[in-house]
């Protein structure tokens, strides 16, 4: 394959994936398909998969609507039926695209035969509580106990894991027990063995995109392509489709690489770690307000704790597939929360990992969950590592407080920020006496 | 001999300095934006110029700041008004470590040394703890902004002002007037809001002195004795405080104009 072919697969390939994925999921919907609504922190696709259901994530489908610039009409409407300007913006588009019956912009949405979710994010409770109410839906919520103590801390050997994987099991079980009721189709422990081995292929190659960006420069950009990958991640977890496709990234990626390619084809200046959700009303645009200053985003959390903990090193036991979705569900969920509610700890060890020399924080309004502590987070990190930060607040759907000129003018000044501390440490290595630092 | 000019274009008011080589203000303009940004910018340069006696052609660069910067049409970059806040604010008061600008629209915490900006905090979109609250608490009351600060200096007794919005604050100031209180004990109120947000804001940066008050509300005596009281501590307030942004910008330009060809924002010179 030559590099013309090589280069911008995962891009074009991702993009076909989802317009597949969601001209499936309208045909689903015009059948009358069962379909379960998972969220994508634990989504458990694994095993509804093995029951052949179709899984919808309406995190996708609402950040959608944001990013073909219409989230707005959907928020309207949610709005105008009774839902406060002050809650979660994917709910509200979710709101409205029930009340149309599944319209959405690429293509039509089925509804919910079963809900199953986690408690990694309390909104998800909350929001499966509207779906029980329009749709009479069954609701599945799966209690992840949490980590009691920062990460590492924590392990599989001690007996407290151990009695939280088995209250985990248990109701893994009480869900196979439902969705056999549900679908009338008895579980089959090797199309389920299937999707985990498909889960675990998908899962190591994850990890390897996570580390090829590393390198400097970094391939590819964590925020912008990063959000793809992300995305494929979620919606082809459990599928040979899915594994595939990051197989085929990972080939890509270690070209581009080899070859010393950036994203934005200018050179690398700043590497930025992104903490936070993207500002989907403005994707591509805020991409660029910082691309224009040789900025590059080489991380973002939102590629650990969205991504259902497939950037833990985990790979599943296929010879004791339930328990093991279990430890996969409870290490997934807690990194989820773990990345958000220990934040300075894991930024920490990517800054060093990744050789970060700027961090942008990015509380959104409508998410307090992944938003609330960021400011303490922000000063922890400035505490320890000699980085620039950046603290700039949008929404990841609302562009109603999306303020391009005031995100514009805090942007340009951390970069001045960022160029006068590159110059005045240069200043300071020049006065150094002679020597001074070699090994 | 080279000058330099700066042209802060700001949400309110738009300044304009010109320097000469050895960084003093030659030349000052303060206009009103109004809806013309581009005109307000050329109208407050040429004044300046005016100011200083110079042409034109004697000016070697000139950099635009604050939200019109682009608007700048003349001008040959743009650095963002935090970045000349510290700078100016660096060369009026070399020993500054944290700046406080409180401009028409918005409020800046800025952790500098030697005029290089470390960190920064703004208010996000909310215009209470800035002039705009002072704006309003004046109509609300009839006075003129420069009333304010004498007014206010002469409460003994402030009310708490809860609100954080702005375009709330005229009720509540109503409401006190309706009680009877003193218009003298309601300002005070006011300006003490007003600190104890920019105060939040500069918690966030970290508060180390010297601290240098920047922006056009340093020219109030009111806040700045009541920051002072908060803070306890001597605020850095100048003369130029209101053309300190305007200010930063001249001394990047005349950095830059000293600097060889090519080398502009964004272009490290080796």
């Amino acid at each position: 394959m030559s590099d013309t072919d090589l280069i911008g697969r995962g891009a074009r390939e991702g993009k076909r994936l989802f317009t597949e994925w969601f001209d499936g999921l309208t045909e689903a919907a015009e059948r009358d398909d069962p379909a379960a609504y998972v969220f994508v922190m634990g989504s458990l696709a694994e095993v509804l998969r093995s029951f052949d259901l179709d899984v919808v994530f309406p995190e996708i489908n609402s950040l959608q609507t944001a990013v073909k610039k219409i989230s707005g009409e959907y928020l309207g409407e949610a709005e105008d039926y009774g839902y406060s300007p002050d809650i979660c913006g994917y709910v509200k588009a979710d709101v409205a695209l029930q009340l149309r019956g599944g319209e959405h912009p690429l293509g039509r949405v089925p509804r919910p035969t079963v809900a199953v979710l986690t408690n990694a994010c309390n909104t998800y409770i909350k929001w499966a509580e509207i779906w029980e109410r329009l749709h009479d839906t069954p609701v599945f919520t799966i209690d992840v106990p949490g980590s009691r103590s920062a990460p590492g801390v924590v392990s599989a050997s001690r007996a407290d894991f151990a009695r939280d994987l088995d209250y985990v099991e248990h109701q893994i079980r009480e869900l196979i027990y439902l969705l056999e009721e549900i679908t009338g189709r008895r579980f089959d422990i090797d199309a389920f063995r299937d999707r985990l081995w498909h889960a675990n292929a998908m899962s190591r190659a994850w990890h390897r995109v996570l580390e090829i960006n590393r390198s400097s420069p970094a391939p590819y950009d964590a925020v912008t392509e990063g959000t793809i990958y992300l995305g494929v991640a979620n919606a082809f977890r459990g599928t040979g489709e899915g594994a595939r496709y990051f197989e085929d990234l990972v080939e890509e990626l270690e070209e581009r690489r080899r070859l010393g390619l950036t994203p934005s084809g200018d050179e690398e200046q700043h590497r930025l770690i992104f903490v936070g959700v993207p500002c989907y009303p403005i994707f591509r645009r805020f991409y660029e307000l910082f691309s224009e200053w040789g900025g590059a985003f080489v991380s973002s959390t939102y590629l650990w704790f969205a991504s259902g903990g497939l950037d833990e090193e985990f790979q599943y036991d296929l010879e004791d597939p339930v328990r093991s979705l279990a430890e996969g569900v409870l290490r997934g969920v807690r990194s989820a929360t773990d990345s958000m509610l220990f934040h300075d700890r894991a930024l920490l060890r990517a800054i060093d990992d990744y050789r970060a020399d700027g961090v942008v924080f990015h509380p959104v309004k409508s998410c307090r969950t992944v938003s609330t502590g960021l400011a303490d987070s922000r000063r922890a990190v400035l505490e320890e590592r000699d980085v620039q930060c950046l603290y700039i607040e949008s929404d990841m759907m609302d562009d109603r407080v999306v303020s391009e000129a005031q995100l514009k003018n805090r942007i340009d000044a951390f970069f001045e920020g960022l160029r006068s501390r590159e110059l005045r440490l240069a200043a300071e290595e020049s006065k150094a006496p002679a020597g001074a630092g070699a090994s | 001999m080279t000058h330099a000019a700066g042209v802060d274009v700001g949400s309110t008011q738009t300044k304009a300095v010109v320097v000469d080589d050895r960084e003093r203000i030659v030349g000052r303009s303060l206009i009103e934006t109004g809806a013309n940004v581009v005109t307000a910018a050329e109208r407050a340069y040429r004044e300046a110029l005016a100011e200083a006696g110079l042409e034109e052609e004697a000016i070697g660069r000139v950099i635009g700041t604050g939200y019109g910067r682009y608007k700048v049409e003349f001008g040959d970059d743009q650095v963002s008004e935090i970045s000349c806040h510290a700078r100016g604010a660096g060369r009026m008061f070399p020993a500054t470590l944290t700046v406080l600008d409180m401009g028409g629209q918005d409020t800046k915490a800025i952790r500098a040394e030697g005029g290089d900006v470390l960190d920064f905090c703004m208010n996000d979109k909310c215009s209470a703890g800035t002039g705009r609250f002072l704006q309003s608490a004046a109509a609300a009351l009839g006075l003129e902004l420069d009333e304010l600060g004498p007014t206010a200096l002469a409460g003994e007794s402030p009310v708490e002002i809860s609100t954080t919005c702005t375009v709330f604050a005229e009720s509540e100031v109503l409401s006190w007037l309706a009680r009877d209180k003193r218009i003298e004990d309601i300002l005070l109120g006011v300006h003490r809001s007003i600190a104890r947000r920019s105060i939040a804001l500069l918690r966030r940066v970290g508060i180390e002195p010297e601290i240098t008050f920047t922006g056009g509300v340093a020219r109030n005596e009111a806040m700045v004795a009541v920051l002072e009281e908060m803070l306890e501590t001597r605020l850095n307030v100048s003369e130029e405080s209101h053309y300190m942004g305007a200010l930063g910008a001249a001394l990047f330009a005349l950095e830059r104009a000293a600097a060889p060809i090519g080398a502009s924002a964004g272009e490290e010179v080796a």
